[in-house]
């Protein structure tokens, strides 16, 4: 379990801009160092234009310009031997890619072309990473189905036929028949309804156990990270600002961002006043000095303004940017089940 | 005691296909509830996609007509025909949309499509009288004209435009705002000061609130009474704090356990019971009616159950 599967180190990748003479950077990527291991659900959580995005872009080795990688490596060490998708040619990350590295996308509409079938889908994007046709690939593509609870006839289906849930299902399918050792999610469940959502998650949990891969799971809403993930990281701004376990991360946060988005989950059965964060994450083209979430922060003190505080670990696998992470109080929503734990 | 808004009997059928393979779909099958004009209250509805939620929201703004039944605004039936009753209606009736990103036209400034609106219910072109009524609506929110004058939307946070289009909405002092799905597009971190307002609407300004939804937590936090749908039908109605505490009907007890507890982090518990599932489907589309309770909420039962 201690291995990774995949290592990003210090990686910088930028939006470089050149319109009328004008030149602009957008750091929507700013200096990130953290660690998938095997076997392991790892949450990322952020805003929308907290850079979260580009960030899984580059993840998932599909940089294309005006994003560039300014420094920093991405290394993943697959079965097949290591890579550095920052770095590889495009024939060696095709030969990875969907085998070893995967991508569920956001919006499953979106993503299935209207007028295929969906048995038509499966043939083109995986025989030939499976290197199988005709009826063995029939054959496995049905198996597969059979695991995520869809019926065969999916696969004489166009997608507008399905529902959302089914479709998504589907989009899962894609992603998974050819076994990755590593998939990225990005925002599965954003658009489905609440039981539908929870099936989904159970389906990728299942899976993910099952071949025993590696995911990368983004979204902003935390209730999710609660349930899929084995780490959460947090992203503000382009900075990871804060990793660690889910039930610290909860319970225990270090970091003021983190505490506010865990106390202003709603609850059920709970009617308290909800505290919600003021202002705007803040441009990429032009971040704030200092820590670049101090102009929101509750803590902040002069130190905060000039200086950006590093990424350091404040306890055993947990880490924290911030200067005054012994001061974060969990907030009301973590208070009762703290006190459990104690 | 006076109503504000009557449902009625409401029912809503659409017919798909031509002469043939008809195939008919019930959006809504018998609604009944009542908004009283005294006592301002948000008003949820619950349902997953395809519970026909969207559609009778639809029907009370008069966008889509009734198959069955009538839908009264004080005492008045919500009619699709003629302009000058129908901008009336719109000036005691609006609506706030799911995507922000898509209710504001990217091209032009957010004030033009607030303009818009003052122009058109203060029946005035002074601008004088536009911007005051621009800026005070723009104040309920929070926000500024000052603020917003001369950006665009993709300028602002999803939050602030889902603001902006709230105030649009209150620019006419409307009694009655129907909401649909106002936060599932904006982000976690920005969805309570979306709510938060919402219930602030409701106790400064009067304002009643017909909130469309299906995040339970968020309907618990803010709604005086909602009802629960399920295909069309509505199978539990009544107080919110009442009805989510203490479910009832199988469907909505399913709902609720499918909410995404943060009490047990990390524990990775996912699987839902199999059986609630088959109790919540099995009864779909089979006779029933809704039944009161001692404890104010009404709930569906089933004959021969």
């Amino acid at each position: 379990m201690t291995d990774n599967i995949l290592t990003v180190e210090g990686l910088k990748a930028y939006y470089q801009m050149n319109y009328f003479g004008v030149e602009r950077e957008v750091r929507a990527v700013d200096d990130i160092t953290m660690n998938v291991r095997k076997g392991e659900v790892y949450g990322i959580a952020g805003e929308s234009s907290s850079g979260k995005t580009s960030f899984i872009k580059v993840l998932a080795a599909a940089i294309r310009p005006p994003l560039r990688i300014m420094s920093g490596s991405v290394k993943y060490d697959f079965k097949t031997g290591p890579i550095d998708v920052a770095r590889a040619s495009p024939a060696e990350i095709e030969a990875v890619r969907w085998r070893h590295l995967s991508y569920i996308m956001q919006g499953s509409m979106s993503v299935l072309n209207p007028v295929r079938r969906i048995g038509k889908t499966f043939h083109d994007f995986a025989s030939r990473p499976l290197g199988l046709s005709g009826k063995a690939f029939e054959e496995r593509v049905l198996g597969h189905l059979a695991r995520l609870k869809l019926p065969p006839e999916v696969l004489r289906a166009y997608p507008h036929e399905l529902s959302g849930g089914m479709r998504q299902r589907v989009t899962i399918g894609l992603a998974t028949v050819c076994h990755p050792e590593f998939v990225i999610a990005d925002e599965p469940t954003t658009a489905l309804d609440v039981v539908v959502q929870k099936e989904v998650l159970n389906l990728i949990r299942d899976i993910q156990k099952e071949m025993n891969s590696s995911v990368v799971f983004v979204t902003h809403d935390m209730s999710v990270h609660a349930n899929v993930a084995d780490r959460v990281g947090i992203i503000y701004a382009g900075r990871l600002v804060e990793e660690g376990p889910t039930r610290q991360m909860f319970f225990t946060p270090r970091h003021p961002y983190t505490a506010h988005l865990v106390a202003s989950l709603p609850r059920i059965g709970d009617t308290r006043q909800r505290p919600a964060l003021e202002g705007r994450p803040p441009n990429l083209a032009d971040p704030p000095q200092g820590c670049r979430f101090h102009p929101r922060c509750p803590l902040a003190v002069d130190k905060c303004r000039k200086e950006v505080p590093p990424l350091e670990t404040v306890a055993p696998d947990h880490r924290s940017a911030c200067w005054r992470w012994q001061d974060v109080e969990p907030l009301v929503n973590a208070a009762a089940p703290a006190g459990e734990m104690a | 005691m006076s109503s504000l808004l009557d449902i009625r009997n409401v029912s809503k059928r659409f017919t798909m296909g031509g002469l043939f393979g008809r195939k008919v779909v019930d959006a809504v099958v018998d609604a009944n509830f009542s908004l009283s004009a005294e006592k301002p209250e948000i008003f949820t509805i619950i349902g997953e996609s395809g519970s026909g939620k969207t559609t009778l929201a639809r029907m009370i703004l008069g966008l889509e007509d009734p198959t069955e039944g009538e839908i009264l605004f004080r005492g008045q039936k919500v009619d699709r025909h003629g302009r000058a009753k129908r901008l009336d209606f719109m000036a005691n009736v609006q609506p706030v949309f799911q995507n922000p990103f898509e209710a504001f036209n990217p091209l032009k400034k957010i004030e033009r499509y607030l303009e818009s609106t003052a122009r058109r219910f203060l029946h005035t072109t002074d601008k004088a009288v536009i911007d005051k009524a621009m800026d005070e609506a723009l104040q309920k929110v929070g926000l500024s004209l000052k603020e917003v004058r001369g950006r665009f939307p993709h300028e602002m946070s999803g939050g602030q435009l889902q603001r902006c289009a709230i105030a649009r909405a209150l620019i006419p002092n409307p009694p009655l705002l129907i909401a649909d799905e106002p936060v599932s597009m904006v982000d976690a971190s920005l969805r309570m000061s979306i709510v938060n307002l919402l219930k602030s609407l409701r106790d400064d300004l009067g304002v009643s609130v017909i909130y469309i939804t299906h995040d339970l937590a968020t309907a618990y936090y803010i709604s005086n009474r909602l009802i629960i749908m399920q295909r069309g039908r509505i199978v539990e109605m009544g107080d919110a704090r009442t009805v989510l505490d203490n479910p009832e009907h199988p469907y909505s007890r399913l709902l609720k356990a499918s909410v995404l507890s943060t009490d047990d982090a990390g524990a990775g518990k996912l699987a839902t019971d199999p059986a609630m599932v088959s109790l919540a489907t099995d009864m779909v589309g089979k006779p029933g009616r809704l039944v009161d309770r001692a404890d104010g909420r009404s709930v569906r039962v089933y004959e021969g159950a």
